[in-house]
């Protein structure tokens, strides 16, 4: 009886046929995985970090012209590009904060189990899965004076006595700041719920011994907060200010949506002007490359502080 | 596994070299923007425009022309239609949706695209349409074929010329526009308004014909109790809306944005700009819709529609709404008025609209082509039937015929307006002097701060910062 030289090798032969190797593997699906990226991201990267070197205009024709620091060192002495960082700087930190005060608050009432919370929950989150510039546009309604409700939940009804908040005027007279925090209000709106959902996830996975130990311990209800609770969920919650930090550093569609900008330069956040200056007619891309990586070099940053810190309340710092 | 890395340095190191290297890319185009156009050069002399023109370019069968996406692109794709019955080209309209518009074809012309044979740009696209070798010189054969005479001069002026008073010509004025204003007939004709009016200002309400009067009626008619308010003017500040705003009463004011050597100190922030801004500040504080602090086509229609306001300012392009009685429950009691005079009686307008430009990068036969497309354009009766469809037809005769003027109510207005139009500015580098007029226009209109004398001094300053950048003044 003769037997084939599969049979004599066993199952493995043909489990061995059938399956790729590891090399097989690698230049399959890692190599074009990794020249797409090198193509759509690194590329990209390096060749904008090289146009921030020079006079370079998108549609001009002309081949980019090398002039050194000079973009950099333009936009460093520009006052109105300081100006468009310090407003970012405002936006950030009002809407952070913000958001994370309102999300840890919706947080701590969502985390109890009652009847209806799940749907609580769900509704709670709806406003981050809009589109910003239909947030945008729903807000410009809402804050309307003659018919929006925003002034009217606030006790408002004459117009021509309530806030104009997206005109930074009150009763008429001006009232510089009043369109950055309305566009802040709405940014809470729409992202506290996504502060809420990592607290959330944070609270959920703390240990209810701890809680049971310091009840007998007799420890008040603050005491927990601020020892149990918030250590516990701190690093969850730097995760949401890191993202929602970066996220504010790049702030477009919203603001664009609601004010364009306005009035005059009251809500003109970096990316705003960064817009203006890469596209809409300018395209002074070279310029535009330099100031895009001062605001990423600034987004970094704050990140590695962020992440310090993170590090930290992990004990590993 | 150092090879590895070696191989991604390699492939990065090797694309940010060719990329920073000479711009292979785009160094031909610019050979080919400089070299004299095909127009210029190899047409022969034309017949007179009254002649058929001869058409028919061997090989060529199809014209693609770029333009946004809005009515008037409709228009042109069945006036294309036209252009095929009668010579077997087809005529396709590629329409782009207003945001991007521009965008896309910056980009496109940068890289010496040719997917389109003609462009119907914007008014202030020609200076970079022109200086960047984008669109073919057309000034000869406009000239030999009379078509710069039949149309309006101010509209041959602001979207053909480049630059101004030269006499050269990179666009055919295809759709004209400008600001004019609508206003509510059953208010103004009501007895009992007109008599309250008389008794309080001492003379007839009737549709003003000074900016004085304007800002008289919007205040009679702000009436915040009634949810009724004077006027809706432009103050968006994302692009260019309430600088276009702006422009109706400094041109009418005598003022204007620069000097025949482009220089704008003393003439942007001249006393007659500080009167006029001074007056548009006034008009928004006193009789504007509440809420319409960043307004522009879309939200002035929608007040005027919403019966928020008794007048309303917008392109002449957006008042086909006003007059559909399925879209403005007050269509039927529209009337419409072109603007009014300033202090020293001078009337101007903010200038909208478009010229038909063909793109140099596409072949010597399809510039031709494309030629022979605006001279069949530019005939009378073809003119005659655009604006029996809704374009705004550009041509002297086809501008005076009653048949245009009875078409739709805003006609009479838009024929008296397109008289007097005037623009910003149209050189490669007006984006970046429309960005302090924006910003501090919008500071000192909508958001209060400082005075018109600041806000104007403000504009000169940076204005001629960008002027210098660019080397248009010492």
């Amino acid at each position: 009886m003769s037997v084939s030289e599969s049979q004599l090798k066993g199952p493995s032969a043909n489990v061995r046929q059938r399956h790729l190797s590891n090399q097989a593997i690698v230049n399959l699906f890692v190599w074009p995985t990794l020249l797409l990226l090198i193509l759509m991201n690194v590329f990209p990267l390096f060749y904008s970090l090289y146009l921030g070197f020079t006079n370079y205009s998108a549609i001009a024709q002309k081949a980019p012209l090398w002039i050194a620091f000079q973009n950099f060192s333009t936009i460093l002495n520009d006052k109105n590009l300081w100006q468009y960082f310090a407003t970012t700087g405002r936006y950030a930190l009002m809407s952070v904060s913000m958001q994370v005060l309102v999300g840890f608050g919706l947080a701590m009432l969502v985390r109890e189990k009652f009847k209806g919370g799940g749907i609580l929950t769900t509704l709670i989150l709806i406003p981050m899965m809009i589109s910003p510039v239909v947030v945008g546009l729903f807000w410009k309604l809402m804050y309307n004076p003659t018919f929006g409700f925003f002034n009217a939940l606030l006790g408002f009804s004459d117009p021509s006595l309530s806030p104009d908040w997206l005109a930074s005027r009150f009763a008429g007279h001006p009232v510089p700041g009043l369109a950055l925090i309305a566009v802040v209000i709405v940014d809470v709106w729409m992202w506290a719920p996504f502060v809420m959902l990592l607290v959330l996830s944070g609270l959920k996975a703390i240990p209810d011994y701890l809680y049971e130990a310091a009840a007998v311990d007799r420890a008040s209800s603050w005491f927990q907060f601020w020892r149990i609770t918030l250590p516990q969920v701190a690093p969850l919650l730097l995760i949401a200010v890191l993202f929602r930090t970066i996220e504010a550093f790049k702030s477009f569609d919203l603001v664009m949506g609601m004010t364009g900008g306005g009035p005059g330069v009251q809500t003109e956040l970096i990316s705003v002007d960064l817009y203006r200056i890469a596209f809409l007619g300018q395209f002074r891309t070279g310029y535009g490359s330099a100031l895009a990586y001062i605001i990423l070099i600034i987004i970094i940053a704050i990140s590695n502080l962020y992440i310090k810190y993170l590090n930290k309340s992990k004990g590993e710092g | 596994m150092f090879k590895k890395y070696a191989f991604a340095l390699t492939i990065i190191m090797v694309m940010v070299v060719s990329a920073c290297g000479p711009a292979a890319t785009t160094q031909p185009a610019v050979v080919e923007a400089t070299k004299p156009p095909v127009a210029e050069a190899t047409l022969p002399p034309a017949a007179e425009p009254t002649q058929p023109p001869s058409l028919g370019v061997p090989g060529v069968t199809e014209l693609t022309i770029l333009w946004a996406q809005w009515s008037p692109a409709d228009y042109l794709q069945q006036i294309g239609a036209l252009y095929e019955q009668e010579t077997g080209i087809k005529v396709t309209v590629v329409q782009e949706p207003w945001g991007s518009f521009g965008d896309r074809f910056n980009v496109a012309m940068a890289a010496g695209g040719t997917e389109w044979d003609m462009v119907v740009g914007d008014s202030q696209w020609i200076g970079q349409g022109a200086t960047a070798g984008y669109y073919v010189d057309l000034t000869s054969y406009m000239k030999n074929n009379g078509i710069d005479k039949s149309v309006t001069p101010a509209t041959l002026q602001y979207y053909g010329e480049y630059p101004a008073g030269s006499g050269k010509y990179y666009a055919y004025p295809t759709e004209g526009d400008a600001d004019g204003w609508a206003y509510r007939k059953d208010l103004f004709e009501d007895p009992a308004n007109m008599a309250a009016f008389k008794t309080q200002y001492g003379y007839d309400l009737a549709v003003p014909t000074t900016w004085a009067q304007l800002m008289d009626i919007a205040k009679f008619f702000t009436k915040p109790d009634k949810s009724m308010n004077g006027v809706a003017i432009y103050t968006q500040k994302d692009y260019d809306a309430i600088t276009m705003g702006f422009e109706n009463v400094m041109f009418s004011y005598g003022a204007k944005w620069q000097n025949p050597d482009n220089t704008v100190e003393g003439v942007v922030n001249s006393q007659e700009s500080i009167d006029a801004l001074q007056y548009y500040r006034d008009l928004y504080d006193c009789c504007q819709a509440p809420g319409l602090n960043n307004a522009f086509y879309t939200e002035t229609n929608d007040a005027f529609i919403g019966g928020q306001v008794a007048m309303t300012m917008n392109y002449f392009a957006f008042f086909p709404a006003l007059a559909n009685p399925s879209t403005n429950p007050f269509a039927d009691v529209t009337g419409f008025f072109a603007n009014p005079a300033g202090p020293t009686g001078v009337r101007k307008a903010a200038l909208g609209g478009q010229g038909l430009s063909v793109i140099s990068f596409v072949t010597p036969e399809q510039q031709q082509a494309s030629l022979d497309f605006i001279k069949w354009f530019a005939q009378e009766d073809i003119q005659a039937k655009w604006a029996a469809l809704g374009g705004y037809s550009c041509n002297s005769n086809v501008l005076k015929t009653d048949a245009f003027m009875t078409a739709a109510p805003y006609n009479p207005a838009f024929s008296e307006t397109m008289t007097f139009v005037m623009d910003f500015w149209n050189i490669p580098t007006y984006a970046a002097l429309l960005t302090p007029s924006q910003n501090y226009l919008s500071a000192f209109v909508v958001g209060g701060e400082g005075t018109a004398k600041e806000a104007l001094d403000n504009i000169a300053a940076e204005q001629t910062t960008a002027l210098k950048a660019d080397g248009v003044i010492p």
